[in-house]
């Protein structure tokens, strides 16, 4: 079991919530990781530098962590196949869905989008059930 | 040139700031993000504090941003605004949170975990690449029986939040 971390697990929302902000106020742009990167692939050719910025800031983040904190980053208790369904699951869910854990979860419940709502509500749900079917499985996935 | 190198260094600082929060909230831990999910189990409800804090922080930021008629550095918004529900949107949230549970990685985690070094990480971010480009080669679903599909750019999943 992990341990209840509600300071820095707010604090860290407090950050996410600004960044957020940064990008809107800024840049008029929804802070939504699946769709930046999904569409640094697939998007317009105009559109794609801004993306591989802000993609370029999170990869930053994750080397100034590794450093500073190396103890944030875990690894999964999953075996490598089960990783790599989880990939391929989470790559066509959000793009059928418009979106993941940031655009909606994030943004689109700041904005109060019925869409946003139902796919939190969706995607939370279905987690929840996904976990606690491979808990009675055993967890050997 | 300027306007481009700045507008180029703000999202990419936003980048650093939104994964900075991932991390310090505890999202770039697999463990945790099942913990948060197992709510019949061992419940860790820390990730919710996650969203609580971020949300607080980002509404304040839309209510004083959504008058406005453009964003400070550039011309003009890009918010998604389209209000339908479909099955597309739900069998896609459902497909992911199956994912989300079953690696314990969502996107934005996935990619600043890659920057850490995981290996997990790497093949995650992988695989979901080839996820998006497989939906988006094949995907034929057809758009919401609504007007309102006129707001989409290019009529396709293009401005995905």
């Amino acid at each position: 079991m992990t341990e209840f971390t509600p300071y820095t697990s707010l604090a860290g929302g407090v950050l996410i919530g600004l960044a957020a902000s940064l990008l809107l106020i800024g840049y008029g742009r929804v802070a939504g990781v699946s769709g930046i990167a999904g569409n640094l692939l697939l998007g317009k050719h105009g559109d794609r530098a801004w993306r591989g910025a802000f993609l370029l800031g999170l990869l930053l983040a994750g080397a100034l962590v590794a450093w500073l904190m190396p103890e944030a980053v875990g690894t999964s208790p999953r075996s490598l196949a089960s990783i790599a369904a989880a990939g391929l699951l989470v790559g066509v869910g959000t793009r059928l869905g418009s979106g993941c854990t940031s655009g909606h979860g994030v943004c689109g419940l700041t904005r109060l989008s019925p869409r946003s709502l139902v796919a939190t509500l969706a995607f939370m749900l279905s987690g929840v059930v996904t976990v606690t079917l491979l808990r009675w499985l055993g967890g050997g996935a | 040139m300027i306007r481009a190198a700045r507008h180029l260094a703000g999202t990419l600082v936003a980048g650093l700031l939104f994964g900075a929060g991932l991390a310090v909230g505890g999202m770039t831990d697999p463990r945790k993000v099942i913990g948060f999910l197992d709510v019949g189990g061992a419940w860790d409800p820390s990730l919710a504090l996650v969203m609580v804090g971020a949300v607080a922080v980002h509404f304040v930021a839309y209510r004083w941003v959504r008058g406005s008629a453009a964003p400070l550095f550039a011309d003009e918004f890009a918010v998604p605004k389209l209000r339908y529900i479909d099955r597309k949107l739900v069998t896609g949230s459902v497909i992911f949170g199956a994912g989300w549970g079953l690696g314990g990685y969502c996107p934005g985690p996935g990619i600043v975990s890659l920057g850490a070094g995981s290996r997990d990480a790497l093949l995650f971010v992988l695989t979901m690449a080839v996820g998006w480009v497989l939906t988006a080669k094949f995907e034929t679903w057809k758009p919401a029986p609504r007007k309102t599909t006129s707001e989409l750019p290019g009529g396709g999943p293009a401005e995905v939040s």
